[in-house]
């Protein structure tokens, strides 16, 4: 207001003159102030992208499947007192009638000990053939494929991330040299190499140095070598062609002008914009690994034994399968749930955070 | 384009090579040689079945001589039953194409039928239908699938003779190999039938009174089949790694059942050659795929 009185009072300086002249404005009503006013809070991209994720129902419902089933891994151990590795015994004894027992079914020794007074926890899935309680091999099966799967997934995000920022933001030759590796690494059949190197390494691999990769066994390990190897193109690619777009912005060429090194530009100011990409890409990869560890489970060159993963349990359960139908559908169905919560909440996630499909 | 095609054609030979050094120096890691055998040899025995099969020399010119036979079409033999690879490859090949030519022919049609269903009927019952069940396809696991199907139509509803050494039955094992390509074409025809039905083209034709069908038929369908054409190499190699365990499931004794038995048995030589067979078929196949993708397509312009 100072300004428009101070404006009033000087007079025009030349004909040519830009200064406004304020006889010619009116003053701004209440009404017209009003449509300046800011509605709503101004929305973070995060926050906008959770909210139309929310609105998702088919993604809430794979989120909530999904921490259930994160809920039964880690909890269900505490609860039930028999190991994946236990053969079941009451009192101390080997019950040797409790192979293939149905859900919810005691053995002859278990109802002879419960009508004692004793108490024994219920088989919820049932026994498999060798007396040990299913449930707990499906909840270690389920932890098992979980971890192969994340695994893998932050696997290709770091690999693919790392590859495909430094090829984006280098350019030129360093690119195309980086993309033609990229190119003949994904025209490799991924799952006859992983075949083969599974083979290969489960002879010369030696992993007694590390116990949780002994369990694991050779076979789980080098299909982590090989996704390391061999599935981060995909992420590379898909990383490469955001840097590619996003360095072409006005920051980033003023970051550069002030001096910032390349490694700080693509951390601070080109990945923190295609992280959102990254994610989705990385949610989808994690049913991928899971489908390729029932396979390789399923050819025989899974997990090791006694360690139960969700694909070998359900080609072990092939064999009864006549007698026994339910133990191929605990495992098989756990792992459609799985996978099927992380495609549709992968897809969910593309169309709250891709900003492709935005409007 | 021919540019493109050489260039094309140069990718797809480095990565055939790269696969045949990487399955040759993955068995050469393996310890242990041919002739370890229960029998211990003398020194001098041991020498000079090295110096005939080549393996006193360097490993690179072992290399050599490797592809140099690889190229003449010879394999080796197996380990465990001393057949000569290729013929066995080629024996049992044929039943395994016969298996995955039909589900490649029935996830084509299938899928392309049910996307198109989809996509002219959005957000009504049959598209919903559609969405939900090809979903849910993409989240099975071949050989879940496989066991269920001869689970529920052979021992219990007993539609199908659960093996038979007259007629091999392959309705069940095409129908559990091509249901997961099935749904993902079912899911590519769609978007990408959507995408062309809002183009202009689709547009001008409604406007100057084409039939529905006509439009349809003529110019929706035809340009939305172009991204399936891609689909086809990366499906392909599904199908032959998804036949190994359908194979293994349904009894039939084709290259795939061949080739898990063989891992089961160790048999390092022919894990090799089926390896390197296959490999080149998909490479072969995604190679095809590519190139005709870029003859139908003339939008998409040649780098």
């Amino acid at each position: 207001m100072a300004t428009e009185n101070n404006n009033m009072a000087m007079p025009k300086k030349n004909p040519l003159s830009l200064q406004i002249d304020l006889s010619k404005f009116e003053k701004a009503t209440d009404d017209e102030k009003k449509q300046q006013d800011v509605m709503s809070e101004s929305v973070t991209f995060f926050k906008d992208g959770m909210r139309k994720l929310m609105k998702n129902p088919l993604a809430v419902g794979s989120i909530i499947v999904l921490i259930l089933v994160i809920l039964m891994m880690v909890f269900a151990p505490k609860f039930v007192p028999y190991s994946y590795e236990q053969i079941i015994t009451v009192e101390g004894k080997r019950d040797k009638s409790a192979a293939n027992l149905a859900p919810f079914e005691y053995s002859k020794l278990e109802t002879k000990y419960i009508e004692q007074g004793g108490k024994v926890f219920p088989h919820i899935m049932g026994t498999d053939e060798l007396c040990r309680d299913y449930f707990i091999r499906v909840v270690y099966g389920t932890r098992v494929s979980f971890l192969v799967g994340v695994v893998a997934a932050v696997m290709v995000v770091i690999i693919g991330v790392i590859y495909g920022s430094i090829s984006g933001y280098a350019g030129g030759k360093v690119d195309m040299v980086m993309m033609r590796i990229v190119d003949i690494i994904y025209s490799l059949p991924e799952m006859l190499i992983i075949i083969l190197l599974s083979v290969v390494l489960r002879e010369t691999l030696q992993l007694d140095t590390f116990p949780i990769l002994h369990r694991l066994g050779t076979n789980m390990v080098s299909m982590f070598i090989v996704f390391g190897l061999l599935y981060w193109v995909g992420m590379a690619r898909l990383v490469r062609g955001q840097v590619l777009t996003i360095k072409e912005n006005e920051y980033v060429l003023a970051a550069r002008a002030i001096g910032a090194k390349p490694w700080r530009i693509i951390r601070s100011h080109v990945l923190p914009n295609c992280i959102s990409v990254i994610f989705i890409a990385a949610a989808l990869q994690i049913p991928s690994a899971i489908f390729t560890e029932s396979y390789l489970s399923f050819i025989g060159l899974g997990v090791a034994l006694p360690m139960p993963s969700l694909g070998s349990l359900a080609s072990a359960a092939r064999s009864g399968m006549q007698s026994y139908p339910y133990k191929l559908v605990f495992p098989a169905v756990m792992i459609v749930l799985i996978v099927l919560a992380f495609n549709l909440l992968g897809d969910g996630l593309r169309d709250a955070f891709d900003p492709k499909l935005r409007k | 384009m021919l540019k493109y095609v050489l260039k094309r054609i140069g990718l797809a030979i480095v990565s055939l090579f790269i696969i045949c050094a990487i399955t040759f120096f993955a068995m050469n890691a393996i310890p242990g040689g041919p002739f370890n055998g229960e029998k211990a040899k003398t020194e001098a025995v041991l020498e000079v079945l090295n110096a005939r099969y080549n393996l006193d020399k360097p490993v690179p010119v072992q290399f050599y001589y490797y592809m140099r036979n690889l190229l003449h079409g010879d394999m080796g033999v197996s380990l465990t039953t001393g057949r000569d690879i290729k013929t066995t490859i080629f024996e049992s090949f044929g039943i395994s194409a016969k298996l995955g030519i039909r589900a490649v022919i029935v996830a084509l049609i299938f899928g392309i039928i049910f996307g198109s269903i989809a996509a002219l009927m959005r957000n009504k019952l049959p598209d919903r239908l559609i969405v939900f069940f090809s979903t849910l396809a993409t989240a099975m696991p071949s050989f879940v699938l496989g066991s269920w199907l001869l689970l529920i139509f052979c021992l219990k509803l007993k539609w199908v003779p659960v093996f038979s050494v007259q007629e091999q039955n392959i309705v069940l094992p095409v129908i559990a190999l091509s249901l997961y390509p099935m749904a993902y074409i079912t899911r590519l025809t769609k978007t990408s039938m959507l995408d062309v039905l809002g183009q202009d083209y689709i547009r001008t034709a409604r406007a100057k009174g084409v039939p529905a069908l006509k439009v349809i038929f003529k110019h929706a369908l035809r340009n939305s089949l172009i991204p399936v054409i891609t689909y086809v190499g990366p499906m392909t190699a599904g199908i032959l790694t998804g036949s190994l365990v359908i194979e293994k499931i349904f009894t039939i004794g084709g290259l795939g059942s061949k080739f898990v038995d063989c891992i089961t048995k160790r048999d390092y030589t022919m894990i090799m050659g089926t390896t390197i067979f296959l490999a080149t078929l998909m490479v072969i196949m995604n190679l095809i795929c590519d190139i005709l993708y870029k003859i139908v397509d003339p939008r998409i312009k040649f780098e």
